[in-house]
């Protein structure tokens, strides 16, 4: 409630600012009708009031953020396609809303950029050649559809996209350095009893049973052919794995929110835990010492982009794929990746960032001034290097990709199963 | 509350007949509401828990399945306890221990403000303070905890600075201690409430009376006071055990997340889609608290005692 009251006045904010500063310029050329509003469904990490400011002063779109929380997202979108107009969801929720008929395929040849959008999406490779790991909902596999009104993917590359990719990123272990005291290189040591009742996970069934496999490798117990498609077996013992760490005392608590992780990291309730890039950067910035520990079993990536519901038409529908062009042109890309997070297409971000910015964040050299996040407030010291190194370094470690496995009804029941035990 | 309530309500009641329309008329606003945004849900809720669901669709249907699930292997798994029993154990021991907790609270904080209060302005400043809790949003207060109760909190700052204990405690927080003091620290006033309202109405000529028949403190507390209030303990009790039973956002954010409640079960179930089941677990939930509820008021008649 009250995140949604400070997003609101920030949002209102930077709306006055936006139209203030717009009148000028995009408004009477471009757009003699009425201006288009765009109601922009997705979790809240993603909607700035920036972005919304700057669509505002570029383009004359009205962005009117719907923060929700990520199962909402899917929720809305399966059951409720008309009350919104834009989706920001992860990749690998296409498997769930999909077949329910109400995401529109998105024309290639509409968007501007198409042959620029990382290989990542495509491929499933960097652009430095390196491949990556295919394990769960990897985007290529859910990346495009037979047509537009489609239910079903498409095995090849065609016309029509699923969503086009905003912003993806390689997750892993935070830690504190300073309460640990000692070099952590595996996911092993998020179940070493060396740190009961400091460790966290996600509290989110289908994330954290990976973290749990990418433990249950780093041990050596067993090999999944696939950590993000499970059988039922393999879902029972990653689960028992789990359930006797929770009975052994071994989490603090879990974490399902942006602010709860960095809370609890910062507050030093743990020590260890799954996190995302800009939780840790959050910790830091508190002055409190955080590490994004890169490991040597790999990251599980996650990578979100826009998706249109089947009802978006009109005026509306161009509205959306200008903003989506306007959104892949490079400042939403230097905007992302200064927080950490990646962009689609890279040349264009790099052409909005200042070169010692883009050495920091994409090349894994060290700062050679101080890094600054997009409010201006002081990130990282002149001199410090990125955790886990360059883009190349960090995507090119992935291992596998967050998932909604077929399983998924059994693995929500054995996750109730869990929590309760 | 006073001595002229009484005649009134019996007027109204002998008028009834004459009026009849006019009280039909009285009630609809709020019976429309009712009706509206809580009897059609409730049939829906009822419908849907025999429908039959897949990841992303619904089907009309009538199916026991959902109940069959939601009682997965409870008979079987004896004497060990099911999913659904060990939650429904843990809700109902949460329930138990927050209703013993704030009912001894309520009662005790109730009578001082009745009995031990004198003036009216300063009983209803003291009523403000405790709707404080209230004052902020539900997520703020319990962020709030951690700072207080966490591993370098307040709390174990002091203890350690005083030699209480040499190590931080770690059951403070993330732990049923945190859980029950959250509820605590939320309902008792739900709980006071009600009982300070049976309390204002005791006549204190029975009071007296029962001092002077040479009733010690004690005596007189539990032959006069507590039998006249139990209209509004059994009416604290049914707003907090049903309040506690149906909570997960406490449960959740003081419980680290990893201690399970009803409520919770039916969140992630409704945040995966699977309507259907959660239905059936929220039916399967009210018929239990409807149960409790109507065990404490055959305890105690309550429309008559009102």
């Amino acid at each position: 409630m009250t995140e949604m009251n400070r997003r609101g006045l920030l949002r209102a904010g930077a709306g006055l600012a936006g139209v203030a500063a717009g009148t000028g310029l995009a408004a009477p050329a471009v757009h003699a009708q009425e201006p288009v509003t765009l109601r922009y469904l997705g979790t809240a990490v993603n909607q700035s009031a920036e972005i919304a400011a700057k669509v505002k002063q570029d383009l004359g779109i009205t962005i009117e953020y719907i923060p929700v929380v990520t199962d909402d997202v899917i929720r809305r979108a399966v059951t409720q396609p008309n009350t919104f107009d834009l989706l920001d969801m992860e990749y690998f929720s296409v498997k769930r809303v999909l077949p329910s008929g109400n995401l529109q395929g998105i024309e290639a040849r509409r968007i501007k950029l198409f042959d620029k959008i990382t290989p990542v999406f495509t491929r499933g490779v960097t652009a430095g050649g390196r491949t990556l790991g295919e394990q769960g909902t990897a985007p290529k596999k859910v990346q495009f559809m037979n047509g537009r009104g489609g239910k079903d993917l498409a095995t090849s590359p065609t016309e029509w996209m699923t969503l086009i990719p905003t912003t993806y990123n390689a997750d892993t272990l935070g830690i504190r350095p300073d309460l640990i005291g000692r070099p952590v290189a595996s996911w092993a040591e998020l179940l070493n009893p060396q740190f009961k009742g400091k460790a966290s996970i996600l509290n989110i069934p289908s994330i954290g049973i990976m973290d749990a496999a990418m433990v249950m490798e780093a041990t050596g117990q067993y090999k999944y052919p696939d950590k993000g498609n499970m059988s039922r077996a393999e879902i029972d013992r990653t689960m028992a794995m789990l359930t006797e760490a929770k009975k052994a005392g071994q989490f603090r608590a879990f974490w399902s929110d942006f602010n709860e992780s960095v809370n609890l990291m910062a507050s030093g309730e743990t020590v260890i835990q799954s996190m995302w890039s800009p939780a840790v950067t959050k910790v830091r910035s508190q002055g409190v010492a955080c590490t994004y520990q890169p490991l040597k079993e790999g990251y599980r990536a996650w990578a979100s982009g826009f998706g249109m519901p089947r009802t978006l038409e009109g005026r509306k529908l161009d509205a959306a794929y200008e903003f989506i062009n306007w959104f892949l042109s490079g400042w939403a890309g230097a905007f992302l990746n200064r927080q950490g997070y990646y962009s689609a297409v890279l040349e264009t971000a790099q052409a909005n960032m200042q070169p010692y910015e883009w050495a920091y964040w994409m090349e894994g050299k060290p700062a050679e001034q101080d890094i600054k996040a997009p409010d201006g407030s002081l990130l990282e010291k002149a001199g410090t290097v990125r955790d886990g190194g360059s883009y190349e370094q960090r995507m090119g470690g992935v291992a596998c990709w967050n998932a909604v496995m077929d399983e998924n009804t059994y693995l929500i029941r054995k996750w109730n199963e869990f929590i309760a035990s | 509350m006073d001595g002229g309530g009484a005649p009134v309500m019996v007027d109204a009641v002998r008028a009834a007949p004459r009026r009849s329309w006019g009280a039909y008329w009285q009630a609809a606003p709020f019976a429309i509401v009712f009706l509206l945004f809580f009897i059609v849900p409730l049939c829906l809720t009822v419908a849907v828990s025999f429908w039959h669901y897949d990841e992303y669709s619904l089907q009309p249907a009538f199916t026991l399945e959902n109940y069959e699930e939601v009682f997965d292997g409870c008979i079987a798994k004896l004497p060990s306890l099911c999913v659904t029993f060990a939650t429904y154990l843990s809700t109902l021991r949460f329930a138990l221990m927050a209703w013993v907790c704030t009912l001894v609270l309520g009662f005790g904080i109730a009578y001082f403000l009745a009995f031990h209060v004198r003036t009216v302005p300063m009983q209803m400043a003291l009523f403000l303070i405790c709707t404080v809790p209230f004052w902020t949003s539900n997520i703020i207060r319990m962020v709030a905890w951690v700072p207080l109760l966490g591993r370098n909190g307040l709390v174990n700052q002091g203890l350690q600075a005083v030699g209480a204990t040499s190590a931080p405690l770690d059951w403070l927080l993330y732990s049923e201690f945190s859980v029950v003091l959250a509820f605590v620290h939320l309902y008792t006033l739900f709980m006071m409430v009600p009982i300070f309202n049976s309390m204002a109405r005791i006549d204190r000529s029975l009071i007296e009376a029962a001092r002077d028949a040479g009733a010690s403190g004690w005596q007189t507390l539990w032959s006069v006071v507590i039998p006249l209030c139990k209209p509004g303990i059994v009416i604290g009790s049914i707003f907090v055990l049903t309040i506690v039973m149906g909570d997960f956002v406490t449960v959740g954010i003081m419980g680290g997340q990893q201690i399970a409640s009803i409520g919770k079960v039916i969140q992630v179930q409704m945040s995966y889609l699977q309507f259907p089941i959660a239905a059936a677990n929220a039916v399967v939930l009210l018929g239990i608290v409807l149960l409790m509820i109507w065990a404490l008021t055959r305890l105690v008649d309550i429309r008559r005692e009102l």
